[in-house]
């Protein structure tokens, strides 16, 4: 194992190199972390034979470690289990939480993996936002069903997808009662391919893409490996967003708040969403009490409304 | 033997060269149909082949509704294979013998409706290049593998059911295949030939093909109960309102039997016209089936009612969105067509004897396998549309589904192909079990029940009478009266 490893690191550099010298550009460490990085900016990079360029942030390129294997990956991350916790009395609908999600996993533009939606219970109850990620299920409805195992649970509570194995039956997306998963109805926008670049695929990257296979929220597991927040975590600029280890009993937000995780269920009554459906979520929602933000427009539920259908809020609302 | 107006020998002939007559011709307008199911499908195997090439995002099928027409049509198509198994082991076991002359075409219904049924959830896979993995990676766990394996099953089991009444026939053919058949004579002798297996008649041979048909008679009905229970069990094992209901197995499983049963009075009226046996399926056996659809009509309607009555009186929040979208909303002209057209205004034309003749009853079989398609359609794409979490953030197409030309096209071929496959198989195989119609013409002259009278009978041969005095004379019961039976 351990050679392999330092056969692939070689394996790296060369590619590095011979990268950089025909392309002229400069790859950057994932460790450099992209999200951060703003078009035109100079950044400083460090090759991995210690020399440092600087380089404009246009020819960035992300660099893909490589992944972990398949199997490995099946087994997630041994002692943990990973749990998110998301508050809506911070949460101002601003969808940081999906573009950063969609531009670390390449997602197509019509897919929101991290939705934002406007919910509004009932007629005298006031609206909220509600991001909703994949649940990561401990009862996952969607595993259960699946054919061919190509959609699985993981030892630190993950749910993940081998686009590799799946068949395209969509049981799981039938299964999933949060409409949760999305399916890749056509070949891959080009230019998403084209900036996935050759990156080799991995259940924890969730890319390259397939046609005719299944994807979802996968927790960023490839981040979760390196000790980094999920992408929606770090970018919502509310601090909404809370990740962490139940085992640890403690979760973090984008500015680095360490809470106990209990605690802060308790104090603030804590939920998940349809408890009463037995999935067991692994995403803990917080009431929108004291909301920090001016209540939300409802008319922003009715864009993906159907036009001729159901009077009123029906679409809008969350049914519960 | 008493009756001397009555000459079995002659009607056997007769009855042998009325069955065999169609495998002789392949006339022009028999060329002409067929040309037109080959154009079918020929375009839908040029749909599908693009749907191959540019993904299922060539349908109108995407993340809400993701399984649309295919998935409806697998159910229709599976639910139409139960018509072999009512019509031939229910009918069978419970020896009415009537049955005789349909047995054929309805076991030709079931294989031809379970292959093209079964080819459904393939051509709606994202990945059929992958279906490899069904078997290396199978997980028992997984309702579609019950479906895999329940299909299977049936398949191997009504494919048997379907050869083993045929094999005396196939010796029949084999043996009267005379220069009249000049076209194919040689693929023909071999085909009959290999598919006889060698019989030759021998009383032992007879015993063995009744003992073993008796043996899947019992085997072939709890295998096609599981089949559409476990069909139902890909929506039912889920959470989705609509779809979460513990009346689901039964509520398929008699969807299929009214659907099937009407497919199978659709299939006999056909032949009966077109190949000429109206002397051999009479009015009478419409009037007698169409009780039997009345009374599987009778039971899905009241399976129907437990449907939606029950959660209808709750209205569940979930549940309620989408039974008022059903009931009045966008659905609601369809559902209450479904309801009204196609299932209680069959039973009240059924309930009376003039709508159990030959012509009303065909038209309401036409409505009724009709109304199941669209039922199923109903039952697969609103629950779709209407999950727990609002559907928003999406181009607003996506909150509606209606199928378009690809998966009409593909679903058409599929149509096509039933049609084709049977009629090929009627023009290479005779469409009534010969030998079991022969024997029925024997017992109704022996124990003189009504299976149809015949205006000339007078025995003369008897080396002929005494063959089919050995098929099984005296073991079957005179026909009981199917009112006792329903």
């Amino acid at each position: 194992m351990q050679e392999d490893n330092k056969k692939e690191n070689k394996n790296d550099r060369r590619d590095f190199l011979k990268k950089g010298l025909l392309g002229g550009s400069v790859l950057a460490a994932g460790a450099i972390g992209l999200n951060r990085v703003f078009a035109g900016e100079k950044v400083k990079v460090v090759s991995p034979d210690g020399k440092v360029y600087e380089a404009s942030a246009d020819n960035l390129k992300e660099f893909h470690p490589k992944p972990v294997t398949n199997d490995e990956a099946r087994k997630g991350i041994a002692g943990k289990k990973f749990v998110m916790v998301i508050d809506e009395s911070k949460c101002d609908g601003c969808k940081k939480c999906t573009e950063a999600c969609q531009a670390m996993h390449f997602t197509e533009s019509d897919r929101e993996w991290m939705k934002v939606f406007t919910m509004k219970d009932s007629d005298a109850t006031a609206p909220y936002f509600f991001p909703k990620p994949c649940f990561h299920c401990d009862n996952p409805p969607c595993t259960k069903v699946c054919p061919v195992n190509a959609t699985f649970k993981r030892q630190d509570g993950i749910v993940l997808i081998d686009n590799e194995r799946c068949i395209g039956c969509r049981m799981c997306m039938a299964a999933c009662p949060y409409s949760t998963r999305f399916f890749n109805w056509s070949h891959p926008d080009p230019k998403q391919t084209a900036a996935i670049g050759d990156a080799p695929y991995s259940p924890e990257s969730s890319y390259p893409r397939r046609m005719g296979t299944v994807e979802k929220c996968d927790f960023c597991p490839d981040m979760l490996r390196q000790g980094k927040m999920p992408a929606c975590v770090s970018s919502c600029p509310m601090d909404a967003i809370y990740f962490g280890d139940q085992n640890e009993d403690a979760v973090t937000n984008a500015s680095g708040v360490t809470v106990k995780l209990g605690q802060l269920l308790e104090d603030n009554a804590g939920y998940r969403h349809m408890e009463e459906l037995g999935t067991e979520p692994r995403v803990y929602y917080l009431p929108p009490k004291n909301r920090k933000y001016p209540i939300p427009d409802v008319k922003n539920a009715e864009k993906g409304k159907k036009s001729k259908k159901m009077p009123g809020m029906d679409n809008g609302a969350m049914q519960m | 033997m008493t009756n001397d107006n009555f000459d079995l020998k002659k009607e056997i002939a007769i009855l042998e060269e009325d069955c065999l007559r169609p495998t002789r011709t392949f006339g022009r307008s028999t060329q002409i149909w067929v040309g037109a199911l080959l154009v079918v499908i020929g375009w839908g195997l040029y749909c599908f082949i693009h749907q191959l090439s540019h993904g299922l995002g060539v349908t109108a099928m995407r993340d809400y509704v993701s399984w649309g027409l295919y998935i409806s049509t697998f159910v229709f198509f599976i639910g139409i294979s139960h018509s072999g198994t009512l019509v031939s082991a229910i009918l069978r076991i419970t020896k009415q013998e009537w049955r005789r002359p349909i047995t054929r075409s309805a076991e030709l219904l079931t294989f031809v409706s379970l292959c093209f049924g079964g080819i459904q959830p393939i051509i709606d896979l994202g990945r059929p290049d992958r279906i490899a993995n069904l078997v290396i990676f199978g997980r028992l766990q997984s309702p579609l593998i019950w479906d895999i394996i329940s299909i299977c099953t049936y398949f191997a089991g009504s494919t048997v059911f379907l050869f083993l009444p045929m094999i005396p026939d196939m010796a029949l053919c084999r043996d009267r295949l005379t220069v009249v058949d000049s076209r194919f004579k040689r693929f023909k002798k071999w085909l009959y030939t290999f598919m006889a297996i060698g019989w030759t008649g021998t009383k032992s041979q007879w015993h063995r093909l009744e003992k073993t048909m008796n043996i899947m008679t019992i085997v072939i009905i709890p295998v096609a109960v599981s089949v559409h229970t476990v069909v139902s069990y890909i929506f039912a094992m889920t959470l989705r309102p609509g779809w979460d209901s513990t009346v689901f197995g039964p509520y398929f499983v008699a969807g299929a039997l009214y659907s099937g049963s009407a497919c199978v009075i659709l299939g006999m009226a056909a032949f009966r016209k077109l190949y000429h046996l109206e002397k051999y399926i009479t009015p009478r056996h419409f009037d007698l089936i169409g009780r039997v659809v009345l009374a599987l009509t009778l039971i899905y309607a009241y399976l129907n009612l437990n449907e939606y009555w029950i959660p209808a009186y709750k209205m569940a929040t979930a549940e309620g969105h989408l039974l008022s979208d059903l009931f009045y909303g966008s659905y609601s002209k369809v559902f209450w067509t479904c309801q009204f057209g196609t299932v209680l205004l069959p039973i009240l034309i059924m309930s009376f004897p003039k709508g159990r003749k030959i012509g009303p009853l065909v038209v309401t079989c036409i409505i009724i396998a009709a109304g199941a398609w669209v039922k199923r359609y109903l039952i697969v794409v609103p629950t779709l549309l209407h999950p727990f979490m609002p559907i928003q953030e999406v181009p607003a197409a996506w909150s509606s589904y209606f199928p378009n030309y690809v998966e009409f096209s593909v679903t058409a071929a599929c149509l096509a192909g039933i049609f084709l496959v049977i009629t090929l198989f009627s023009k290479i195989f005779p469409m009534m079990a010969v030998w079991e119609v022969a024997e029925g013409i024997e017992l109704d002259h022996d124990k003189k029940v009504a299976i149809e009278i015949r205006e000339e009978r007078v025995i003369t041969d008897e080396t002929e009478l005494a063959r089919i005095a050995t098929l099984k004379n005296g073991q079957v019961t005179p026909t009981a009266s199917l009112n006792e039976t329903l």
